[in-house]
């Protein structure tokens, strides 16, 4: 089985033996798959275009023990419909997290908790926003993995697919955001709108700066103007962090814009500015990631990256 | 299971939130139905069969279900509010796919650590709507049956609150039932025979039934079924899997007829053998031969497999197909489209070994008018409730599966009210090698396991490639009505893409209409046989007899091809991924088609007669000349208000909140997109996907469509609708294939062909003659244009019954084609879009304009439909199609927008709205009249934009086929001159907003239009 399970996780990354040996070195990414998850490859690609290292895997492999988050520096759960958005986005992959019994007799949830204890870092996209909401892991002031926000369907009743705006909470604690002002990215949900559950949990998230980004107009001013505000989120709340700024979790898809063609204007863009970069706001988010891994393991040579731990 | 251990979950909104369904339940009984509601409360409700403790019951919904933010749960009693006097209770049919259910299933054996029953229905999930208002139970009955459900699918329950709240959850059907009978049809009468056939929906003809009667009858076999143990009458699974084989559906008979065609106009006479053989695979051996005459050789599978396979390099192939899934969508709208776009996904992914990645999806919708107030027939759908039904599950099965919708039209006609046509398509990558072999060839031996992956089997879908076989009317059977699940195949997909990869598979089909006996009959006319045991398949629920679980239409299933030393490394890998394998029988070659129930035979065919015994039609087609006119449109006509009206018109009005809400670019390798520029909203011509993050390489994706053409001359609609799928390639920046040796340009097309039933009937089909010659034409005019642009037809499909009856009325569609394209983009990064990009740019018109409104969307303003048809001149396009692909390549051209639908003053005025603060100044310099200069629909020609310091050269380049228009502004305002004379005058943002703000945005944002809007 752990043959197998190996076997699974080369093929699904469509990597060689090669780059495998290549990867160790780098910052290691494990993006996760299965049960209607559907952002796997775009997100692996950004790793890799940023210069680190991806590795998709089916959830069960996790689930199952075959692999191990701890073996990675990001857990990414990238976007998609789990479950068909059945019982509500993200409800039933964050119920296989909280309730599901590793080998090692965790839960996923605990071991995630350890996981960020030793440093490591989660990201959510869109669905993966959602799971990370619905486990409790968003903004966890309680340290309970309570609910303390949720994702739920957009003011307008639909599913929409159209690109917007987001400022950069200058106070943020992501090394995700770092030197970002704001950003454009698309964003593709019908259960983006972020509901908080009182006052008090409001008030901590501005105190603290969770809010890590926000849906803004084109000056950079934020707004709660459909469609710029593309779902009736609370705060214009587009992405949270937790208090540490190593969970992440975001609606829109910053790894749908890695290149310059994927923005829905580039081809205006670039015949005005014919020398435009190639690269897309997303990407950046993937470099800053890297790096900011990559020089912590430089400025604290004494402990070991967590992925070689593991070899 | 105890039955009677059953327990109900109700998730009601909290106090404060906000219950959007609610209120918009409330906002589209008043606007749709006039029915007053007041406030609607929604609540889901789950009933679990499961034997749960009342502690686990409440952990179970406070730790799952219930979101605490969001609502609160009632265990076990009604929680109904003292406001609320009417209910609604809106709960699944027997049988019907629940994915919520099972949703909740999974979600309840996680949080207890147990092992359940997932794969049958336990939990039941329904949704229960209170209303203020107390309104007579047959308003509740019609809110529901118009707004929140449909009868074929869901199960109703209406009352007043004061009364208690009713229930209802299905019951599976009975006990197992493993009969077979036989069927007499020995000295049947005709009259007999076809009544035989319409009463269990064989939609065979009277000289098919008398085929198979002949057939078993005769001394030979008689003989051999005696010998094999047999009755000598047909099983009843016998004369279903011929049916299902010798559908119209399957075996495209009347595509295979042999025509006697006689055009009264022209005096010709002649026999068509078959227009599949000669229009349609004569066009591609031709083609093939020219391409290959030249060293492009990359056309590798055409017809012969679920898809067509193109090479798009030494590594990979194109796999590329297009289906229409029109009857189911007429009945059940939402059903039948994501069925359509579930089951078209799974034809690449079965197409040689499998597992192919899909790369994008494609939609071409027909409907009639939104705004329709004429009268419905019985059974017959609003068109409103059939677009929006038919949009939200493209939607579903798009976005659920992550395959990005990247392209389509909606095509309004008020003759597609009664059947709807809905076309899906599906673009793929497929490795060339899996694990070593070639992965488009379906390589079979006797002794390979029959292996089912996916879905179970139900008694949905039962009869759905008979009963698409012929007309529909109002006796429609319900359980042809299938629900897709996109999370069953989504499982089934990641599974098919590492088990081919790791050589497990050796090959696979998708069970689609026709279910097993399709797919394994198919099969095994590779091997030379098969035998299958139908009591190994897993079944939903118990109660179905042998041949439902062999005809079952049940989705998201597919069919591998297993040899026996991987069974067990397969079965761990699904194991591990959660898909349900089942063996069910083993591949043979002793020529015969044998299922088995229990040891039983249930049916023994030998597969000469099955797949060769069908009787060919010989069918008559007589063209007359159609009586038409030009019209004459008043003198002072202003072009501007014209232009404004088109704008708004239904067929070319923006589609931007349909669009929206199709995800069109996960995967992140769109890269152009349905609409774009700086405001979002300019609509382009072909869509352009990138295969993967590794290269620049692409594909360009485009479709033509003209029904209204075909009124006129349908050889000149077929030609200009393929002329139209060429031109958007040609102006994203493609290139015209086999133009230099060796230049791997790949072109992939796929041909749908959706027409009213041709065939002559003196009292059912008087005019069956004229439709069927039309029919002819449009197949002449592909094969022109196939040979003409070197351009392979690489698969397809033809839908010949595309009529609604009832009560004693027959609404037809116009005969319809839809050719869908694709082709190679060397360089995505140099893809070219529609809108204009800055002010000072210079204008120009590519191609010439000619007198031809005949058909177009100006005369149909005016109620008329014309006579001059626009059409297409082959030479002239292609000659220009090398020297817009010259300018291209040189990087020459900024913009370029195809025109079609409105002709040139819609398509420049198109090309201003991706930025509201450019303009143009133009002038035309042609000799015809300003309104013909301004609509006309001639083909082969594009508005192009270029820099000022390119204009020397490309001026030198075009010559005369570039006609300078004027410029770009940056003055927000559209001027046009004809003749010195200034015709349209209007700001930029202007027309934009006439047309943002057309009826498909509005009936989108749930507006009752009134009528012709």
């Amino acid at each position: 089985m752990s043959n197998q399970a190996e076997n699974l996780t080369t093929q699904m990354a469509d990597s060689t033996a090669a780059e495998q040996r290549n990867n160790e070195q780098r910052v290691h990414a494990l993006v996760l798959t299965g049960f209607g998850i559907n952002c796997e490859e775009e997100l692996a690609a950004a790793y890799r275009l940023a210069g680190g290292a991806a590795t998709i895997v089916h959830f069960n492999e996790v689930l199952g023990g075959q692999t191990s988050i701890h073996d990675y520096d990001v857990l990414n759960f990238p976007g998609g419909f789990s479950f068909g958005d059945d019982l509500g986005s993200g409800v039933v992959m964050a119920n296989k997290v909280r309730f599901r019994k590793l080998p090692s007799g965790r839960t996923l949830l605990e071991e995630i908790g350890a996981f960020i204890k030793a440093g490591g870092y989660v990201v959510g996209i869109c669905n993966g926003f959602q799971m990370l909401v619905k486990m409790g892991l968003l903004p966890d002031f309680a340290g309970q993995q309570e609910r303390e926000v949720t994702l739920t369907h957009n003011a307008s009743g639909r599913y929409e697919d159209r690109w917007v705006r987001l400022a950069v909470n200058p106070n943020n604690r992501s090394p995700f955001l770092k030197g970002l002002t704001s950003l454009e990215v698309p964003v593709r949900h019908g259960e983006g709108r972020l509901v908080i559950r009182d006052e008090a949990i409001r008030s901590r998230i501005l105190a603290e700066g969770l809010n890590c980004l926000t849906y803004c107009d084109s000056t950079g001013c934020e707004t709660e103007l459909y469609p710029l505000n593309p779902n009736g989120a609370e705060l214009n709340c587009a992405g949270l962090t937790d208090t540490t700024g190593h969970v992440f979790g975001l609606m829109p898809h910053p790894e749908a814009f890695l290149s310059l063609y994927n923005h829905p204007d580039w081809a205006r863009r670039k015949r005005l500015d014919p020398n435009a970069s190639e690269e897309g706001d997303g990407l950046k988010l993937f470099r800053n990631i890297v790096e900011h891994i990559s020089q912590s393991r430089a400025a604290q040579p004494a402990v070991a990256a967590p992925n070689e731990v593991s070899l | 299971m105890n039955e009677t251990a059953s327990h109900t979950i109700q998730l009601i909104p909290r106090p404060g939130q906000h219950d959007g369904e609610g209120a918009r339940v409330a906002e589209a009984a008043r606007r749709h139905l006039h029915l007053l509601t007041g406030h609607v409360q929604t609540s889901a409700v789950y009933t679990v069969r499961y034997p749960l403790t009342a502690a686990q019951l409440e952990s179970f919904a406070a730790q799952c279900l219930q979101d605490p933010l969001l609502n609160d749960a009632a265990l076990d009693q009604w929680a109904v509010g003292p406001e609320f006097k009417s209910f609604i209770l809106v709960a699944k049919g027997p049988g019907v796919t629940d994915d919520e259910g099972t949703s909740a299933q999974n979600a309840l054996q996680d949080f207890l650590g147990l092992e359940l029953d997932i794969r049958t229905q336990h939990i039941f999930s329904k949704r229960l709507y209170l209303l203020e208002n107390e309104l007579p139970e047959t308003d509740l009955r019609r809110l529901a049956e118009e707004l929140l459900g449909n009868k074929l699918i869901n199960r109703f329950v209406v009352g007043h609150t004061a009364q208690g709240i009713r229930d209802f959850t299905p019951q599976p059907g009975g006990g197992a039932d493993s009969t077979t009978h036989t069927i007499r049809l020995e000295n049947l009468t005709d009259a007999e025979l076809l009544q035989l056939s319409k009463e269990n929906v064989y939609a065979l003809n009277l000289e098919e039934m008398r085929a198979i009667r002949d057939y078993y009858y005769a001394p030979a076999t008689q003989i051999s079924r005696a010998e094999a143990g047999l009755t000598p009458d047909p099983t009843d699974c016998e004369l279903e899997i011929l049916a299902q084989t010798w559908s119209e559906h399957c075996k495209h008979k009347e595509f295979a007829a042999v025509i006697r065609y006689r055009n009264a106009v022209t005096g010709e006479e002649k026999e068509v053998d078959g227009l599949f053989k000669t229009y349609i695979k004569g066009a591609t051996s031709e083609v093939d031969r020219l391409l290959r005459a030249n060293g492009n050789d990359w056309l590798i599978k055409v017809f012969s497999d679920n898809a067509g396979a193109v090479r798009i390099n030494k590594d990979s192939l194109f796999v590329w197909k297009v289906e229409t899934h029109n009857s189911p969508s007429a009945i059940d709208p939402y059903g039948g489209a994501i069925t359509g776009i579930l089951g078209n996904n799974r034809d690449p992914l079965a197409t040689g070994i499998g597992g192919a990645r899909l790369l994008f999806n494609t939609n071409v919708l027909c409907f009639g008018p939104p705004n329709w107030s004429g009268p419905l027939l019985t059974g017959q759908l609003h068109p409103r409730r059939v677009f929006e039904g038919v949009r939200k599950g493209i939607e579903d099965g798009g976005n659920k599966s992550g395959v990005p919708t990247v392209n389509g039209a909606i095509v309004f006609d008020e003759r597609y009210r009664g059947k709807p046509l809905v076309y899906c398509g599906t673009g793929a990558v497929l490795p060339m090698q899996l694990a070593g072999q070639d992965a488009w060839e379906k390589k079979i031996d006797a002794g390979d396991r029959i292996i089912m992956a996916g879905g179970r089997v139900g008694k949905d879908g039962i009869h759905g490639a008979t009963f698409s076989s012929i007309e529909l009317d109002e006796a429609a059977p319900a359980t042809a009505v299938q629900i897709g699940s996109p999370i069953t195949q989504k499982l089934a997909m990641d599974f098919l893409l590492l088990a081919t990869r790791r050589g497990l598979i050796k090959c696979s089909t998708d069970n689609g209409a026709g279910g097993l006996s399709s797919s394994v009959g198919e099969l095994a006319g590779i091997s030379g046989g098969a035998t299958v045991e139908l009591e190994k398949v897993p079944l939903k629920y118990p109660g179905l007899r042998p041949w439902e679980i062999f005809l079952s239409e049940s989705q998201e299933r597919f069919t591998l091809v297993v040899e026996p030393s991987k069974l067990a490394e397969l079965n761990a890998l699904a194991a591990e991924m959660e898909v349900e394998l089942s063996d069910i029988g083993q591949f043979t070659d002793n020529g015969r088609l044998d299922v088995t129930f229990d040891g039983q035979p249930v049916a023994s065919l030998s597969l000469e007669f099955l797949h060769e015994g069908v009787p060919r039609k010989v069918l008559d087609a007589e063209w007359h000349l159609p009586t038409l006119h030009e019209p004459k449109l008043p003198a002072s006509l202003d072009a501007t208000g014209l232009l404004l009206k088109l704008l708004g018109a239904l067929n070319i009005c923006s589609r931007e909140a349909v669009i929206r809400q199709y995800d069109h670019e996960v995967k992140g390798r769109t890269v152009v997109k349905p609409l774009m520029g700086r405001t979002g909203q300019a609509p382009q011509d072909a869509a352009v996907v990138q295969f993967n993050f590794e290269s620049w390489e692409g594909v360009a994706v485009s479709n033509g469509i003209l029904p209204r053409y075909g009124d006129i001359d349908p050889y000149q609609m077929s030609a200009g609708a393929f002329d139209e799928a060429v031109r958007q390639i040609i102006s994203v920046g493609g290139k015209l294939p086999n133009l230099t040796p060796g230049d791997g340009i790949f072109w992939s097309v796929n041909d749908n062909f959706c027409v009213p039933d041709s065939v002559y009937d003196p009292v059912t089909n008087p005019d069956g003659k004229q439709k069927l010659a039309a029919l002819v034409q449009l197949c002449e005019a592909l094969r022109d244009m196939c040979v003409a642009y070197h351009i392979p037809l690489t698969s397809g499909k033809d839908s010949m019954k595309n009529d609604f009856k009832a009560d004693g009325q027959k609404i037809s569609v116009p005969p319809t084609v839809l050719y869908s394209m694709t082709a190679l983009m060397p360089d995505v990064r140099r893809a070219v879009t529609s809108d204009f990009k800055a002010a000072g740019d210079v204008v120009y018109l590519l191609g010439d304009t000619y007198d031809e409104l005949g058909g177009s969307e100006l005369y149909h303003l005016f109620g008329e439909l014309g006579q001059n048809v626009p059409l297409v001149r082959p030479e002239e396009a292609k000659e220009l199609y090398q020297k817009v692909g010259e300018a291209h390549e040189q990087n020459l051209i900024l913009s370029c927008h195809d025109l079609s639908d409105g002709g040139l003053a819609v398509a420049v005025a198109e090309s201003l709205f991706g930025d509201d603060s450019l303009g143009a100044e133009l002038t035309l310099e042609g000799e015809l009249p300003a309104l013909t200069e301004l609509f006309s629909e001639s083909h082969s020609r594009f508005v192009a934009t270029v820099a000022p310091e390119d204009v020397v050269a490309f001026e030198a380049l075009m010559a005369s086929r570039a006609t300078r228009l004027g410029i770009v502004t940056d003055g927000g305002r559209l001027v046009i001159r004809h003749q010195d004379k200034t015709v349209v005058d209007a700001a930029t943002a202007d027309l934009r907003e006439a047309w943002t703000n057309g009826p498909v945005n509005r009936v989108m944002a749930g507006e009752e239009l009134t009528l012709q809007a």
